[in-house]
């Protein structure tokens, strides 16, 4: 078994505000067939997410499977308000690479 | 089986409106155009400096080309969220904007106006009465926060939009509203199913972003009948898929299945969504669940203080290699001369955390040059300009064990240097409240041009 990353298999990985106190990650994937195998894998859960973001898993809120989307949806608390002082990212835009990097069991071809 | 069409001709009003787009969205003979022309997204300054974060003339462009088309068809146009945060000062900027455009084309149009400001002594009385919860947040709204906000602001639902459109008007300007309300109002004036009139409202307001290729500000229809709705890009060269148009359900939400309005919600778990036509998308199964008793969701922001920043680079590896301790030198200087109260002095280092902060795994730099930006938040314009000059020479000359470059450890870009970058404002209301009439807070206006 080797390994792929979520960006290598995902036709999306996005990040961005839903409201000022939530940032919102999205994995869109480009077929049922790669969405299924990937939700057969469980392995996005809130301690993995907080492991990847530094975070405590209370503040990663949801993890939740779309499929008319084919779509893994994971929303977690903002370090703060958007635009507070300390901002870096107001819209919440680049805040994706750490979920899009994250490596997973993936047969190879 | 009667239908209905609704145009937006963008997902936000001032981004672009795409002339063949809007023309060919004409030919599906659209009972209304409604549009979008704000967000919480740029950040809280927009709020609360009471000032849009379009520009003027982009908007004056856009909404020209739309009233054009509504006036021509006699058929409604409805704009919300005016001037961007839909405060008092947005909607009057939008309205200047309006009455110009009908002083130039001698247009006479009903119109109604629509504020959404909240009184902070009804808000105070609510929250005494226990009808304010948080949203997102884990901090209840007190009346001394209350005090110190700047502005707030609540998002209207349909039932505004609905009233102001029985007052026989053209056109439909509205403060902050919820952005699938000011697309579903003509069709739910009209008596279509409020689960797919809100849905449709919510994949229309970002216009084209619910088709494929994602670029650009472009149009989106949608047509509801009493089964369904239908997308559909005019812009032939784009498609919606059941991919696109699902997706766009994630969109800026933390929950893709549920989505709440003032009047209830709808629920997105029996949603189905088929290629209708290689163009177009039909969903059904969509299911509206009436809330028990109204609730708004609130917006508002408080200051800070005023901003000033200086933006930089360091290219050398010796300074490179030993940032934060020469950081921490830099503080201690400001420090010395300033104390540490009444002020706050940041760093944001490009190439190192400058985008994810806190949130950034990566701790060591790979980079070869790291851009330095230094920001001042002070009471006062004046103690953040000199807070920051003084950080900013403190940076140039300070020592660092092993300096070669006596000269100068900082590249500007820029002459001068101090940039002074404004009130500074923070979100600091974000709640739910609850009323007994979805028309409380939002007095409809209504005078002709």
């Amino acid at each position: 078994m080797s390994t792929r990353t979520i960006g290598d298999l995902a036709a999306f990985v996005t990040s961005k505000n839903a409201g000022p106190f939530l940032l919102t990650l999205d994995v869109v994937f480009p077929d049922e067939p790669t969405y299924r195998a990937f939700k057969a894998l469980r392995v996005l859960d809130p301690v993995v997410i907080a492991g990847l973001y530094g975070i405590a898993a209370d503040d990663v809120l949801k993890v939740v499977e779309f499929d008319p989307a084919y779509a893994i949806k994971v929303t977690i608390r903002r370090p703060l308000g958007s635009g507070a002082v300390g901002e870096t990212d107001v819209y919440g835009a680049q805040q994706h690479v750490p979920l899009m990097q994250l490596a997973v069991p993936w047969p190879s071809k | 089986m009667r239908s209905m069409t609704i145009l937006a001709p963008e997902g936000m009003l001032g981004y672009g409106i795409p002339a063949r787009s809007l023309e060919e969205g004409l030919k599906r003979d659209p009972a209304a155009l409604a549009v979008d022309a704000g967000s919480t997204d740029p950040g809280p300054y927009y709020l609360g400096a009471g000032v849009p974060f379009t520009n003027r003339r982009a908007v004056k462009r856009d909404l020209t080309m739309m009233l054009e088309a509504a006036v021509e068809r006699r058929i409604p146009a409805l704009v919300g969220s005016a001037g961007g945060s839909g405060g008092r000062p947005h909607l009057e900027w939008m309205l200047d904007v309006y009455r110009e455009i009908a002083r130039e084309r001698k247009w006479r149009l009903r119109t109604a106006a629509i504020p959404a400001d909240v009184d902070p002594a009804w808000l105070k009385a609510r929250i005494a009465d226990g009808k304010v919860r948080p949203l997102d947040l884990t901090t209840p709204l007190t009346a001394d926060e209350v005090d110190r906000s700047v502005r707030i602001v609540a998002q209207m639902g349909l039932a505004p939009l609905v009233r102001a459109l029985e007052l026989d008007v053209d056109v439909v300007i509205a403060g902050r509203a919820c952005d699938a309300a000011v697309i579903g109002a003509v069709p739910i004036r009209a008596g279509f199913d409020p689960a797919l009139v809100i849905h449709m409202g919510k994949i229309l307001e970002c216009g084209g972003a619910a088709a494929y290729p994602r670029h650009g500000s472009d149009s989106l229809l949608g047509t509801v009948d009493d089964e369904s709705f239908t997308v559909e890009p005019p812009n032939p060269d784009k498609v919606c898929t059941v991919a696109s148009v699902a997706a766009h359900s994630l969109y800026e939400r933390a929950d893709p299945y549920v989505l709440h309005l003032p009047e209830g919600a709808i629920d997105l778990r029996r949603t189905r969504f088929e290629q209708a036509t290689p163009r177009a998308v039909r969903v059904t199964g969509t299911r509206f669940v009436a809330a028990e008793r109204c609730t708004l969701k609130l917006e508002g922001v408080r200051r800070v203080g005023a901003r000033t920043i200086t933006v930089a680079g360091v290219r050398d590896p010796i300074l490179v290699s030993q940032l934060d301790p020469w950081l921490a030198n830099v503080r201690e200087r400001v420090e010395d001369v300033y104390g540490t109260a009444g002020y706050r002095l940041l760093f944001h280092v490009y190439g190192r955390n400058g985008v994810m902060g806190p949130l950034e795994p990566l701790k060591q730099t790979q980079a070869h040059e790291l851009g330095v930006v230094i920001e001042v938040v002070a009471d006062d314009a004046e103690s953040s300009a000199a807070i920051l000059a003084l950080a900013r020479s403190a940076a140039l000359h300070a020592t660092y064990p092993g300096r070669k470059a006596i000269a100068g450890n900082l590249a500007f870009p820029f002459s001068p240097s101090d940039l002074r970058a404004g009130e500074v404002y923070e979100f600091n209301v974000h709640h739910l409240v609850e009323v007994d009439d979805p028309l409380e807070l939002f007095p409809i206006k209504v005078f002709e041009t």
